[in-house]
């Protein structure tokens, strides 16, 4: 807590509900604009260009009847959805938005991010890979077979994907020197956007983070014609909105996470850090929206071949040049 | 690899493209005249009922949802040109597959299909449609394309399409006036 206990509570209060703003007008987006990527409208007709849309599913979701299925473990089943959102939530507060900000009036000073942590990376892939428990457990309490398929998919799919995530993220811990967000984001101001060093690693990072998210082409875990809706089969109205909410989020944070490291997240000219962050990571969500409209789903063997013998050689060819670079060159 | 970006492309070219949804409730797209929707029964100039009960409508239907009872017509009441009339005339919409076989089978012309599609009701009570609402006007909700340029007889079609050639009607008196019908559409 850099700021003292009551303005980093303001602004936790702040980041969340923003966050869950953000989740609802890019669920908007999202289905709008794969609409017109497939020469549709999307959904048009609550409100003005169907802007209250999120609001009216938000409605029907809520007066869903909630019901536990024969053959759950009840507490588990519960439980599952809250361990997915928390742990989508949480790896959003350390997310760097700027530097020192004025409360506008007054001589208040506040820093525009939640908390600098050290091993601030550690902790967001950390919490991005214990979410996943909230999917596995999920699919494992539902007492439902294609549930049991979809969160061992969800794991089998993270295994594979975290290790050439992590490898191509330490690329650029290795050029930054640190894990730290802030320092990342200021390292790359000042010599130059880790996009161009790390370009390789970038792409990597990039799949993996579509294949983390459980984001189409790689949604193997819900895989409606496979497995009817994988961990969430038998979830519904809020408790299914949690999940699907927790996904979202965790491309929203996975977008954060790319603009941070490869494109100096709040740091450029001009425009102030809150500004640049939001451009930087609607750029990659535009781009996993892209991606969705663009590439069916793949195969799971595919899914694997692609993680571990074109990723992870990728990934650590990257990781090798890169440690090569910075020690001789 | 160049496919992968081809394939990229061929997507953002339609995200600037105008999307090809109708609107549909505001915008209702025209069908073609012969497009087979709500029936009609009709009636002669003077009022007297065209359909005289004999079931053949009932007989070719094949989702069977047309249900005729004939009463014979007295010089009091006079509901039809023959010597019976259809006493209760009831089609379910829900059942009828819109073949049009009725229309066929009619030898009086008595009941043909037009345009109307949007016959969506809240109850399956509702959708039965007796002998008082088929022999209303349709509601023309559905427009239709222009018959002048759409409807052609088939004979010049074929002809034109060079399939068969042109064989002129052999029993002309038989055949509906085609005037009183395209007055109905």
């Amino acid at each position: 807590m850099v700021d003292g206990f009551y303005i980093t509570a303001i602004k936790g209060f702040a980041l969340v509900n923003l966050l869950m703003g953000f989740f609802a007008v890019m669920t908007w987006v999202e289905r709008r604009l794969i609409g017109r990527f497939q020469a549709r409208l999307g959904p048009n007709r609550v409100g003005p260009q169907g802007l209250l849309q999120p609001i009216a599913d938000l409605g029907k979701l809520l007066r869903k009847q909630s019901m536990i299925p024969d053959g759950a473990r009840p507490r588990l089943y519960l439980l599952a959805p809250f361990i997915a959102l928390f742990c989508a939530i949480g790896a959003f507060g350390l997310m760097p938005f700027g530097g020192l900000a004025t409360v506008p009036g007054t001589d208040i000073q506040f820093h525009l991010y939640m908390a600098d942590s050290n091993v601030a990376l550690l902790f967001v892939a950390a919490l991005g890979s214990l979410g996943f428990y909230g999917l596995l457990i999920g699919g494992w309490a539902s007492g439902s077979k294609y549930s049991l398929l979809g969160g061992m998919r969800a794991i089998a799919q993270l295994v594979s994907y975290e290790v050439a995530f992590t490898l191509a993220v330490i690329g650029v811990v290795i050029h930054s020197g640190s894990l730290s967000f802030i320092e990342i984001a200021q390292e790359q101001s000042n010599w130059v956007w880790y996009i161009v060093p790390q370009f390789l690693g970038f792409l990597v990072f990039m799949v993996a983070a579509v294949a983390e998210s459980n984001r189409p082409p790689f949604d193997l875990a819900e895989a409606d014609g496979e497995v009817v809706a994988g961990y969430h089969t038998e979830y519904g109205g809020m408790r299914f909105a949690m999940f699907a909410n927790a996904e979202f989020i965790n491309a929203i944070t996975l977008s954060a996470l790319a603009s941070v490291l490869f494109l100096a997240g709040p740091n450029g000219p001009v425009l102030p850090g809150p500004i640049w962050m939001l451009l930087k990571t609607g750029f990659f969500l535009f781009i996993f929206i892209w991606l969705r409209a663009t590439v069916p789903r793949v195969r799971f063997d595919q899914l694997m071949s692609l993680g571990w013998k074109v990723l992870l050689p990728a990934a650590t060819l990257n990781l090798l040049a890169t440690a090569f670079f910075v020690v001789y060159g | 690899m160049l496919d992968q970006v081809k394939g990229f492309s061929v997507t953002l070219r339609h995200l600037f493209r105008k999307p090809v949804t109708q609107r549909y409730p505001e915008y209702k797209r025209p069908v073609y005249p012969r497009f087979r929707g709500r029936h009609q029964l009709h009636r002669h100039e003077n009022g007297l009922e065209k359909c005289v009960g004999c079931s053949l409508c009932a007989a070719a239907c094949p989702s069977d949802c047309i249900r005729v009872v004939p009463a014979e017509n007295t010089v009091d009441n006079r509901v039809s040109a023959g010597e019976r009339y259809a006493r209760i005339y009831e089609i379910n919409m829900a059942r009828c597959i819109f073949c049009g076989y009725c229309e066929l089978a009619c030898p009086f012309d008595a009941i043909t299909l037009g345009n109307d599609f949007e016959l969506s009701e809240i109850s399956r009570e509702a959708l039965v449609y007796t002998k008082e609402m088929l022999l209303e006007k349709p509601l023309r909700r559905t427009p239709s394309k222009a018959i002048d340029v759409f409807d052609h007889p088939v004979q010049e079609m074929e002809a034109a399409l060079g399939m068969y050639e042109i064989v002129t009607a052999t029993n002309p008196e038989g055949t509906p006036d085609d005037d009183e019908v395209k007055g109905l559409w």
